[in-house]
């Protein structure tokens, strides 16, 4: 059915869309709680900072990414320095523009859950002799849970599908950085390429499919779970 | 218990500018119409609003005070919650939801055991549900039993029936009066409507428009008449603490005795001996000025008239002492000069049986 290649791209694509949501996903639960909840200076800024990656064109992303990761880039060059870590060329360079550009998915929709908590639970908790912290883990959290797994599948979604991002940022090297997405657009490049295309093409379709099925699931059964 | 409480908060129009001392453990009630200022004022009590100035003193502890900036979190107050809607957490059942507080009481020894608790409120059958499961009644009866198992030191009650129904209400006010009773902790009874409370409240604070008006024994304040504006004319009544003294089964009546006299009423399913209060509305007590007429009200009671409330209306308000208790009667002006009752006059109050509304869960 799918050449070695076309594995190679699927395996690609899931492991780094698995990273990229992994990694990002803390950082989208508190970015969601201090929009949510959070009442300080410069709220606006970070709400439009979240969101920038969703107006921006995925081209302009990578760019900037290259920009500030490259081994010369101000972040890059500390980080190869100090850490030993290179993004550029490199799968961890693909799963992070595909965090970076689906980061606003994953706010969205933990942020709207963390919205439609009762404030007064919080209220209830602390009364009860719970701490930030505390009611953090043991209230928003749990009841925030249908939100973070919505958030969480859509967001690897997107990663599947993230192209412009990627190939501006670590290129297109097969069996590192050539994703489902850049695997198609590689294929209709060739002469002949059409059927490995249409391959793709189709496995691009089922995954999708899969992911908004098993979100839906997940997010009842949780709901489920959760008394609401 | 003591609770020193004197705060002013701006919210918006409105300026809630409130002081109160109570000094007795029991039951306060803090009345007062919608829009008083009373929820304000046990939220800035438990510390989920820091009020712009004043001081809030509980058992001798400084728990707020503006002048030194001291404001204790609200969850080391160790000061009960119960809100109007509950507020169960909907993700946990009802033994989680119950168990909440007590885990993060700090190894403190409870006030009243898990199974106690869940024994006193009759909930033992619900503890595997989740709170959605629940009726409105059984849901504020978990939140009680949970605010009461993270050993408060005070229970506030936030119009805690407010939400609930007459026949649901009625099943919640014997558990409250259990755990005034058995589990003794000192609770403030938020509320609009004085008679959920005054069958159960030692202390009346009332409440109107930010500040308070008075603060007195419940008995006390009902048969006030300068307090009537703000207790409610129009159900203007007295209150009267009784014992049950006997049973007439022959003629399905029981006899409440108090200091003073003996009160009849319809048939009550309580022990001899029961402690119960009475609530006899100022309209429904006639006066005469002998004692020997003969009417169809099987309760007559004699005394002394101590004040005379006339709004120029056509409709007065006496109060009459009787031994220790007050009562408040309700007459025309007509009818007043008529039997030329003055401050002082001995007077003879006649209650009909059927008129008095007596429950038997209190004490």
């Amino acid at each position: 059915m799918l050449s070695e290649a076309e594995w190679q791209a699927l395996a690609l694509s899931l492991k780094i869309s698995l990273v990229a949501v992994g990694v990002a996903l803390p950082f989208a639960v508190l970015a969601a709680l201090a929009l949510a909840r959070g009442r300080f200076p410069g709220r606006a800024l970070l709400d439009g900072l979240v969101h920038l990656p969703l107006v921006l064109p995925p081209v302009v992303m990578g760019y900037l990414l290259l920009v500030t990761f490259g081994t010369r880039g101000p972040l890059g060059g500390w980080l190869l320095e100090t850490f030993g870590i290179r993004f550029v060329f490199s799968w961890t360079g693909a799963a992070l523009a595909a965090a970076v550009v689906t980061f606003p998915f994953q706010v969205r929709a933990i942020r709207l859950a963390i919205e439609a908590i009762d404030p007064g639970l919080m209220q209830a908790a602390e009364t009860l002799g719970a701490g930030p912290v505390d009611r953090f883990v043991n209230v928003i959290l749990p009841l925030a849970l249908p939100g973070i797994i919505a958030g969480a599948i859509t967001a690897f979604a997107a990663s599947l599908g993230e192209f412009g991002a990627i190939i501006t940022f670590v290129s297109n090297i097969p069996g590192e950085t050539r994703t489902i997405p850049l695997a198609i657009y590689t294929a209709i490049q060739t002469p002949g390429g059409e059927a490995a295309a249409a391959r793709l093409v189709a496995l691009a379709i089922m995954l999708a499919c899969l992911g908004l099925v098993l979100s839906e699931v997940a997010a009842r059964r949780v709901r489920t779970l959760m008394g609401q | 218990m003591s609770l020193e409480v004197a705060v002013c908060h701006r919210l918006g129009a409105f300026t809630l500018d409130a002081a109160f001392t109570v000094d007795e453990p029991g039951v306060t009630a803090l009345f007062g119409p919608s829009g008083a200022g009373k929820s304000t004022l046990v939220q800035a009590v438990a510390g989920l609003i820091r009020p712009d100035k004043g001081r809030i003193v509980l058992d001798g502890e400084v728990v707020f005070d503006a002048g030194s900036g001291r404001h204790l979190p609200a969850r080391r107050r160790r000061i009960g919650y119960v809100f109007q809607e509950g507020r169960l957490f909907p993700h946990r059942s009802v033994a989680d939801n119950l168990r909440f507080g007590a885990r993060r009481a700090g190894g403190r020894p409870a006030t009243v055991g898990f199974d106690e608790t869940v024994e006193l409120l009759g909930i033992d059958h619900l503890l595997g549900r989740r709170p959605r499961a629940l009726s409105g009644g059984e849901r504020q009866r978990v939140a009680l039993g949970r605010a009461l198992l993270s050993s408060p030191r005070l229970l506030l009650l936030d119009e805690p029936l407010a939400a609930l129904d007459q026949a649901r209400k009625a099943e919640i006010l014997p558990f409250l009066a259990r755990l005034r009773d058995e589990a003794r902790v000192p609770m403030v009874y938020v509320t609009h409507a004085l008679d959920e409370i005054t069958q159960l409240a030692d202390t009346l604070v009332l409440l109107n428009e930010g500040r308070v008006v008075a603060t007195a024994p419940v008995l006390d304040a009902m048969a006030r008449l300068d307090l009537l504006p703000f207790t409610g004319e129009a159900e203007a009544g007295a209150v009267i603490a009784c014992t049950v003294e006997r049973h007439d089964t022959a003629d399905a009546l029981t006899a409440l005795a108090f200091p003073g006299g003996t009160i009849w009423v319809s048939a009550l399913p309580a022990p001899i001996g029961a402690r119960l209060r009475v609530r006899i509305r100022a309209r429904d007590v006639l006066l005469a000025v002998t004692a020997d007429v003969s009417t169809s009200a099987n309760t007559v009671l004699e005394g002394r008239v101590e004040a005379i409330r006339d709004e120029g209306r056509g409709v007065v308000d006496l109060q009459l002492r009787v031994g220790a208790a007050l009562i408040v009667a309700r007459l025309t002006r007509r009818s007043l000069a008529r039997l030329g009752l003055v401050v002082g006059a001995r007077a003879t109050a006649l209650v009909k049986a059927v008129s008095i509304e007596a429950r038997a869960y209190s004490s």
